[in-house]
């Protein structure tokens, strides 16, 4: 097994290979079948793959129609597209009715390097967990990508998937990943500043971590693959242990995986809070190395806000 | 159909009509116009048409219904209540805080309503996957919906009238509310949809264009769209916005206004004189 292998990659696979074991589920694309990966579906059940053309708009309404009958069908496309464009249709036909509609979205955010600014979706946590019943989901690797599309198989409602185009190093082992819809994971316990992570976020935080030993602070490193349902308990009793908080993601700083820790910890448990992701601008063309540089999606920018966050505590 | 059949729908529809005056009157709000406009379809529909069960309104191998011009639900709702999915004295209730019967269809509540809609466009897609579907489960259920004109200027209509086209969905029969008026004014003042027919023949779609009013037409233009296999079909409705009240008719502001207590009796007066 390779090292690293990109979400999208991983859900192609994970379609592909779950096709076989769950029978009533069909797969929708709009014309990138082959970016997103469902080309890999498509090959084995070309019967059960519907492209819908360019046309992100129809196909989400489309999957609403479908999933009306008991049949669910996974929706991907470009998160950009699936969050942005088709947000009336995700929102109104899906998510009102509480469709059982699951949204494969892929490229997300920043790690989309070269097509730049037009195709990376900074928001889309926020314009999706601010819808209610939605599920948001962003795994971390190859392994709980897997486990997040079959788990998703089994929640009774719409799912948000979010996965990258950027290979990421494997985390999890498959023989002993507990994933669970709303659950985080924890990495590694520590007791003076807590970081929540995750997608490509998550193997940066484990790093982080190790830089932080090394100048005495000790970290807690939780992966909360899911945003909402947000894993209130856990992010609650992290936070009262260590007393100082970081979070960790591809995402605006505003409204994603950062916003939703301090709405809760607000009420609950008000700690320092620092946040990391991509700070109230729009991305641009480049490397993807160069890109997360520059945006501050660094091990070096988790390590800074951590001792920032631990020099805060009272 | 015989006179028999027919006299009974057009009944139908008189008493339906009567309903959406009582409901956008209790509601002191609502969209009447467009809703008169399409209730000879609905009777048709429900009353002699599509293969569906009161009692079991989740029932699998139903014909589904989407009402795309969600905004004209009190139609939908009359119509169903008449059919017996829910109580008609609930009907009072339309647009209350504690009432089910929402200013747009809702689904999750309301007994017999097959999908939730509102947002312009959005309807006939879901249609097309309630289409696609019984085709993948090898279902013969079939599927109906209405789109207004003034809807056909959203883009998502064309993107569906594509898909249709392309997965052949001949089990898909839309029709379109042509009462040519919207919110702003005549529709070919605001900006234009027309022509609908050659626009539909060129997206592939099966064509048929009638009276919307005239229960005959309606009947063999639904015969005949069951018939068509390999593409979907259009029903282009010809009708009349606020039909069968003197004063709404062709009037473009009962588009989304409620009737006060004395335009309230004159349209139930109106109504009451086709029941002779």
């Amino acid at each position: 097994m390779a090292d690293k292998i990109a979400t999208r990659q991983a859900y192609g696979e994970a379609l592909a290979a779950l096709g076989e074991k769950y029978t009533n589920f069909v797969v929708l694309d709009a014309d990138l079948a082959e970016a997103t990966k469902t080309i890999l579906f498509k090959k084995k059940f070309p019967e059960r793959h519907f492209d819908c053309g360019i046309a992100e708009g129809n196909m989400m309404s489309v999957a609403a129609g479908i999933a009306s009958t008991g049949v669910i069908p996974f929706a991907s496309t470009f998160a950009i597209f699936a969050s942005g464009r088709a947000y009336d249709q995700v929102r109104n036909s899906i998510a009102y009715p509480h469709l059982n509609v699951k949204i494969g979205a892929t490229h997300a955010s920043i790690s989309v390097g070269e097509d730049g600014a037009t195709h990376q979706s900074n928001e889309d946590f926020a314009l999706m967990r601010a819808i209610p019943g939605m599920t948001v989901i962003c795994p971390a690797d190859g392994t709980a990508t897997y486990a997040c599309v079959e788990a998703a198989l089994k929640v009774n409602g719409p799912v948000y998937m979010r996965f990258g185009r950027f290979a990421v190093p494997y985390i999890y082992d498959a023989s002993t990943l507990k994933f669970e819809v709303g659950k985080g994971i924890v990495l590694s316990e520590g007791k003076d500043v807590s970081i929540f992570a995750n997608g490509l976020m998550v193997h940066m935080a484990i790093q982080a971590k190790e830089v932080l030993k090394s100048e005495g602070i000790d970290a807690e490193v939780i992966d909360i693959h899911t945003i909402k349902p947000l894993d209130e308990q856990l992010i609650v009793s992290s936070a009262r242990k260590t007393g100082a908080v970081v979070t960790a993601e591809e995402h605006s700083i505003i409204g994603g995986l950062g916003g939703a820790v301090c709405e809760t910890l607000a009420s609950t448990c008000p700690v320092p809070v620092m946040r990391v992701g991509v700070e109230d601008k729009f991305g641009k063309s480049g490397k993807v190395p160069v890109l997360l540089e520059e945006y501050g999606l660094t091990v070096e920018n988790i390590v800074a806000k951590a001792k920032a966050a631990v020099a805060m505590k009272k | 159909m015989d006179k028999k059949q027919i006299e009974l729908i057009k009944k139908e529809a008189n008493l339906i009509r009567k309903d959406i005056v009582e409901e956008v009157f209790c509601a002191s709000s609502g969209h009447p116009g467009g809703a008169l406009s399409i209730a000879d379809i609905l009777a048709y529909l429900y009353f002699h048409e599509m293969r569906i069960d009161p009692k079991n309104p989740q029932w699998e191998d139903r014909d589904r219904f989407v009402l795309s011009k969600g905004h004209t639900c009190p139609a939908l709702y009359a119509t169903l209540a008449e059919r017996g999915f829910f109580d008609t004295s609930l009907l009072k209730t339309f647009r209350q805080a504690d009432s089910i019967l929402q200013g747009h269809p809702d689904m999750k509540h309301i007994p017999g309503v097959d999908m939730s809609a509102g947002s312009l466009g959005l309807g006939i897609s879901t249609a097309c996957g309630m289409a696609l579907s019984a085709k993948v489960q090898n279902k013969d259920y079939r599927v109906y919906s209405i789109i207004g004109d003034g809807e056909s200027e959203e883009g998502q209509v064309w993107e569906a009238a594509m898909f249709a086209a392309r997965y052949k969905l001949d089990n898909l029969t839309l029709f379109l509310d042509f009462n040519g008026l919207q919110i702003d004014g005549p529709i070919e003042e605001i900006i234009d949809p027309a022509p609908f027919d050659k626009k539909f023949e060129a997206f592939k779609w099966n064509v048929i264009t009638i009276d919307g009013h005239d229960i005959e037409q309606i009947d063999k233009a639904v015969q005949e769209a069951k018939k068509c296999k390999g593409k979907p079909t259009v029903i282009i409705a010809k009708t009349v916005k606020g039909k069968g009240v003197s004063f709404m008719e062709n009037k473009v502001g009962w588009h989304g206004k409620a009737p006060n207590e004395d335009e309230y009796k004159q349209a139930i007066a109106d109504l009451s004189a086709n029941e002779n």
